[in-house]
């Protein structure tokens, strides 16, 4: 136990990397198409924080192993998807991304469980799912 | 309300504080059995990509590189007709290899172009279906099948090649196929038959 507590109380002098920045690149998803101002909004809540450089993080990221567990999260969403560097794709890879997060929230696999259990206003409504799927065809067929 | 919030976040966080250590070490040896895997898969896809070299020796002015990628997506394709994920998983993975091998160097500036936009949309597909389950696989099958087709479009084959379309996957999906009869990869054994012959390449 008393071993358990000095891990503990150590790997809190462990430093992580943290994914926040100040510059809006320009090649972000929000600034390159016309996204009204309610779809922002939740794509911010929603998805930005592991799909975006800019994490809005929560006070218990302050805390290990909590903080390498996000930071964990957050590269593997960056690496799959990140809005902040949109305008960097092809056309072809776009469409492809579009049609995988339209999947994504189809099928409630996004936004996670686990990010939701804690950020209940990330939880998208049917109908806030239906808005933004019907908004993501959109550009989608607007690419071609 | 904002009660069942704090104790929420509080038992989330001892639940993480307490299974977050053993966690880390259990992805350790998982991350090891991927590097294990990777590397059986590199093995195979050298022994494959071998007997593929003499193949394109005999057929002297054709493109080796885009004629592996299409033998390689015709294996996965049929690991899909035969609803065997371990192998598509596989086969997605050397796919993903022969993908990244491609010499783009003999096309036009612009061939080259929208050969490197595809080759990077397929790779990502390829890497997706070496690693999920086969409902997922076969999604992103749908696009890489698209790829791949256009891919063909600039490159061309030696042989004759079949676009078969099934109008029940997902509003209509497209894939090819070297032989004129049709099975399904995106149903399998359900409905091996459902499709038709849409357009013949060469």
């Amino acid at each position: 136990m008393l071993v358990l507590l000095v891990v503990f109380v150590g790997i809190q002098f462990i430093p992580t990397e943290g994914n926040q920045s100040d510059i809006v690149p320009k090649t972000d998803f929000m600034l390159v198409n016309n996204v009204p101002n309610d779809i922002k909004n939740k794509l911010q809540v929603s998805c930005y924080d592991c799909h975006s450089n800019n994490t809005n993080y929560p006070w218990y990221n302050k805390i290990q192993p909590v903080a390498w567990f996000l930071e964990d999260h957050i590269k593997e969403g960056k690496a799959e998807l990140n809005f902040s560097e949109w305008d960097s794709l092809s056309n072809r890879r776009k469409a492809s991304k579009l049609r995988s997060i339209i999947k994504q929230i189809e099928s409630d696999k996004m936004p996670l469980d686990s990010y939701t259990l804690i950020h209940s206003d990330a939880i998208l409504t049917d109908s806030e799912k239906q808005e933004i799927i019907q908004f993501l065809t959109q550009i989608n067929e607007n690419l071609n | 309300m904002k009660n069942l919030k704090v104790i929420t976040g509080i038992l989330a966080m001892t639940f993480l504080t307490l299974t977050a250590m053993s966690c880390k070490d259990a992805k350790k040896e998982q991350n090891n059995d991927e590097g294990h895997n990777t590397e059986m898969n590199h093995d195979n896809s050298d022994g494959h990509h071998d007997s593929d070299k003499k193949e394109m020796a005999m057929n002297s002015n054709q493109d080796g590189n885009a004629e592996m990628i299409l033998k390689d997506y015709f294996n996965l394709k049929d690991a899909l007709v035969s609803d065997d994920e371990a192998k598509a998983k596989e086969f997605g993975a050397v796919l993903k290899k022969s993908l990244e091998n491609l010499d783009v160097s003999k096309y036009t500036e612009e061939q080259q172009t929208e050969l490197k936009e595809i080759v990077e949309d397929a790779i990502e597909h390829a890497e997706h279906i070496s690693e999920s389950p086969m409902a997922h696989q076969r999604e992103h099958f749908k696009v890489l099948s698209k790829d791949v087709t256009d891919m063909v479009a600039i490159t061309g084959t030696a042989n004759t090649l079949y676009e078969q379309f099934c109008p029940m996957y997902d509003k209509g999906s497209a894939w090819l196929s070297k032989s004129e009869e049709v099975r399904n990869p995106y149903y399998g054994s359900k409905m091996l038959k459902c499709g038709k012959v849409q357009k013949e390449i060469n």
